[in-house]
């Protein structure tokens, strides 16, 4: 069987699930509960130093020289690193390798990592640092990115081609100016969506360990509280120019990531030079104000979109302009912004549609992916502009976007194939549970409903680097004494690849879900799997473990049948327990079955895969976006404008969400619950400011406003199911489409409270009291 | 440096640490009780929550030197506590939240699980909003919150459940 073959949506054992579609606990929940579960900052070595960066205080500035002699006297200093040690460019996507463990010859902004010390404890590799002494020549600093479109002298990267422009992207699709010509109604307006960032709860660390080995080069391991090892293990071989096979990478637990464990960073390399030099081992943790600095979020982007629709309520095209603040390297900034574009053609279909995408470089934290990487941006805006067309035309919202629905089974306009699509009973589901036709514009003054939609990808094509191998590797040991172990390299951040990949392979081979382990994220131990990133875990590592149990299965059941003497189709697995269909007294334990299968094939073990089909349009950029299946989410919000103080209060939200199907509807729920809640927060309170100088405004848990239990929404969460032909069960994405539309459906829930559009985020108070100020007045002059 | 004499999780223990550690310094790097977890360093985040005397403080906050004399319990000490009490397994509180999907990464869960306990510890059967209060110190990134008020709200059903069955 290749890895491309589909396995099927169906029970494997007959009409029903017996594991999948179920409640079940975590894998590793009741570890996490009792505080067992290890997270890389609870990795204590023998002889481990503590290592610590000093980083620029300038948000752009050349460095003439360092001197790090006083830091190396401090009694307590083992040593002392700075970029000369690594001068080796690396980056997340290959073309764009911009970035350096410590700075060379330049920092480009403020918290830029310029030299790291490794002593006895933290205090004193906190003294060390202050001991540094660096000579700076302060560069001119662009924090607008408007500036950096039109300035280009200083570069921020010497020896770009397009100056301070990371990339531009400009893709038209159908005729859109001919479109716009022949629409009824045609809206068009500015949007601002603000930065934001990840603020798991679990600071950036890392671990390393060199030893030597019979190697010349030694044996380098490094855990590190990374969402993508893989990409980290390739990265740190290039710059500390050491074999693949002399570097492990070991992802324990992971206390949270969403996106900004994502790039290799520069603790990763630090902790590894710094273990090579020393010898010893060295741990890198980072504090929330360097985290905040190293950032990698949301990026900020400055949007104009015009969208025009027909009078009887078709959408007939829309056309965009982005300008997207990058921050000071490029991280995923390619990928950024194509998906600022590339995303947007679905679940409403737009016949002509065009995007001029343009990612520049300014001097502040660098951005990156945050859930829903590059297209919760755009999707804010065009939902607004849907709801105006909608209004403008007196057609219901959901009406609205049901007419203009894309179907399954098509392809959008840049050329996606689209599978299953369960859009329109998302929007049946929103609608009825929050009492859309009841309630909507009768609801007291200063309340209302909004609604939005949109569709994510499950996985992504493009494997960031190019290759032919698979995406996603399993291997599963089966032993005789009835236990499974499945080897993945998927990386569990907490949204539950492990159990998932746990309840896969328990379907298949008819055993206890507690009887199977897994081992994850270890580049020793694990096929490589590319990582928790474009929400392809489930599909993708799920489908290499059903790939792999099933041919265990096949080989268990071929000895069971010859043991019993019977057909291969009158024996069922489930439980733990073999069955013979025609006979009820006879069973047996999966372990004696085990060992028959061993007996029969020696040793059990298999392997299995998943790669992608050939997707994407024929053009340049065209398997950027592409993905082997979409989620769909429609979004109902629920929210109270005080005209007083002009603050919003979202008092409940309906999200229902196409996820293909619920292999377990808890975690499901919990990756739409925990969406939703980091949408909101978006929309009403927090926001990533850097201001002109490259300081941060707020860099701390308190004065970055994440939601407490007391400032979240009521959250109704609506699982639909349109089973993919090509998903793991028929399984997709769940963790970051429903996150996307909830942004707009508040604003559009604003305007039907209180007749405002609000168009920049975040949604302050007071950006709600002027609009309401103008909308007042407006309201004035018309009746004058 | 000093010697402290702590009471953690029932045990008795003389600890070497820096007159300015906290107690979640000396609870981390020095007992190896690392189901504290640090998420901020300056009180913001709950991460670090432990009971002293049976009310939930931030350890992160809290002098390991101002901690003597008192009876701490952190998140390795539940489970041990339900099995002194005669009890099977884990503390109901921690049961709850692997059986309602309230841990997703985790890393909050520690804290936010003490401060459940010590909720349920004061209060036969709070409201929700009394939860939500309760738990309002102990920031969540991952789960919206929904999971963990489900499964504080499971324990004490079970709890109610158990006394009138």
């Amino acid at each position: 069987m290749s890895a491309r073959d589909n396995h099927g949506t169906a029970p494997p054992w007959g009409d029903e699930f017996q594991v999948i579609g179920k409640r079940h606990r975590k894998v590793d929940g009741l570890a996490k509960a009792t505080g067992q579960a290890v997270y890389t900052d609870d990795i204590a070595l023998p002889g481990m130093l503590h290592a610590k960066t000093l980083r620029s205080p300038h948000a752009h500035a050349r460095i003439l020289s360092i001197d790090t002699t006083r830091a190396e006297a401090l009694p307590g200093v083992h040593a002392v690193i700075t970029g000369a040690s690594m001068p080796i460019k690396y980056g997340v996507i290959p073309w764009t390798p911009d970035e350096n463990a410590l700075a060379t010859d330049r920092v480009r902004f403020i918290g830029d990592e310029v030299a790291a010390v490794a002593a006895v404890d933290e205090d004193t590799a906190n003294a060390a640092i202050e001991l540094i002494d660096v000579e700076y020549e302060p560069l001119y600093s662009y924090t607008d990115p408007n500036e950096s479109l039109e300035r280009h002298d200083p570069a921020i990267h010497e020896g770009n081609k397009h100056g301070n422009v990371s990339k531009h992207v400009e893709l038209e699709f159908g005729d859109v100016e001919g479109a716009l010509d022949g629409a009824d109604v045609v809206v068009e307006n500015d949007f601002f969506f603000h930065g934001s960032t990840h603020t798991a709860i679990e600071p950036h660390c890392a671990v390393a360990q060199w030893s030597q080995d019979t190697s010349a080069e030694g044996l380098l391991t490094v855990w590190s509280s990374t969402q993508i090892s893989h990409y980290v293990h390739r990265a740190l071989a290039r710059v500390l120019e050491l074999p693949e096979t002399r570097i492990r990478v070991i992802q324990p637990n992971l206390g949270g990531a969403f996106g900004g464990k994502s790039d290799p960073f520069s603790l990763e390399f630090c902790v590894a030079k710094l273990s090579m030099l020393t010898g010893r081992p060295v741990k890198m943790l980072w504090t929330r104000e360097e985290i905040f600095y190293a950032h990698r979020g949301r990026h900020p982007m400055h949007m104009h979109y015009r969208s025009g629709a027909t009078s009887d309520g078709k959408l007939v095209g829309s056309d965009a302009k982005i300008l997207i603040d990058g921050g000071s390297y490029s991280s995923f900034g390619l990928v950024t912004t194509y998906y600022s574009g590339q995303l947007l053609t679905g679940p409403v279909d737009i016949p002509n549609y065009r995007f001029n995408s343009t990612r520049v470089f300014t001097n502040k934290p660098p951005c990156g992916p945050k859930r829903g990487h590059g297209s919760v941006q755009p999707r804010f805006a065009f939902e607004i502009q849907l709801d105006e067309l909608a209004c403008a035309l007196d057609i219901d919202p959901i009406d609205f976007r049901r007419k203009n629905w894309q179907g399954e089974h098509t392809k959008t306009v840049n050329g996606q194939r689209i599978t299953s699509n369960g859009f329109m009973t998302c929007l049946d589901e929103a609608e009825r549970e929050s009492q859309w036709k009841e309630r909507r514009g009768k609801l007291a003054d200063g309340r209302g409903l909004g609604v939005a939609g949109s569709m994510y990808i499950s996985g992504t094509n493009y494997p960031i680097y190019p290759n032919d191998m698979p995406q996603a590797g399993i291997q599963i040991k089966v032993d005789r004494s009835g236990l499974v172990t499945i080897f993945t390299g998927g990386n569990d951040i907490g949204q539950g690849s492990n159990s998932v990949v746990a309840y896969l392979v328990a379907e298949e081979l008819g055993v206890e879900v507690a009887d199977v382990r897994v081992v994850a994220a270890d580049t020793d131990l694990c096929p490589v799997d590319l990582g928790a990133y474009s929400s392809r875990v489930t599909f993708m590592v799920g489908n290499a473990a059903i790939d792999a149990a099933r041919k265990l299965r096949k080989q268990v059941v071929e000895s069971v049948a010859k043991h019993w003497e019977i057909a291969e189709a009158g024996i069922r697995m489930g439980g733990g327990v073999v069955l013979d269909l025609a006979d009820a007294e006879r069973t047996m334990g999966v372990r004696e079955a085990f060992q028959l299968a061993e007996a029969d094939h020696d040793t059990l073990g298999s392997t299995g895969s998943y790669n992608t089909p050939e997707l994407g349009g024929d053009y340049r950029g065209g398997t950027i976006g592409a993905s082997p299946a979409y989620s769909f989410t429609a979004h109902v919000a629920e929210v109270t404008v005080d005209r007083e103080t002009g603050r919003i209060t979202c008092d409940e939200v309906w999200v229902a969400h196409d996820c293909g199907r619920a292999l377990n509807p808890m975690l499901v729920a919990g990756q739409m619950e925990g969406s939703v809640y980091m949408g909101v927060a978006e929309a009403l309170l927090e926001e990533h400011d850097v201001n002109r100088f490259g300081l941060h405004s707020g860099p701390s848990l308190l004065d970055y406003r994440i939601p407490t239990t007391l400032d979240t929404p009521k959250i109704n969460s609506l699982i639909v199911e349109s089973v993919d032909p090509e998903g793991p069960y028929g399984a997709k994405e769940a963790g970051e489409g429903p996150l996307h539309s909830v942004i707009p459906a508040i604003s559009n829930a604003v305007y039907d409270a209180v007749g405002i559009r609000l168009r920049h985020l975040p949604f302050t108070p007071a950006k709600v009291l002027r609009a309401l100020a103008e909308l007042e007045s407006d309201q004035t002059v018309e009746q004058s | 440096m000093r010697v402290l004499e702590l009471k953690i999780n029932g045990d008795r223990v003389e600890v070497a640490a820096p007159d300015h550690w906290t107690l979640l310094e000396v609870l981390r790097y020095r007992l190896g009780l690392t189901g504290s977890k640090q998420g901020c360093d300056k009180g913001d985040c709950g991460a670090c929550t432990v009971l002293v005397d049976g009310k939930p403080e931030l350890s992160c906050l809290k002098l390991a030197a101002l901690s003597e004399g008192a009876e701490i319990t952190t998140i390795e000490g539940l489970l041990p506590l339900h099995l002194q009490a005669g009890g099977t397994g884990p503390d109901p509180v921690q049961d709850a939240f692997d059986r309602c999907g309230a841990l997703q990464c985790g890393f909050c869960q520690p804290g936010m699980m003490l401060s459940a306990r010590a909720l349920l510890n004061e209060c036969h059967s709070p409201s929700q909003a009394e939860i939500k209060k309760a738990l309002s110190g102990n920031l969540c990134r991952c789960t919206g919150y929904t999971q963990i008020i489900e499964a504080v709200e499971l324990a004490i059903a079970e709890r109610v459940g158990a006394k009138n069955s």
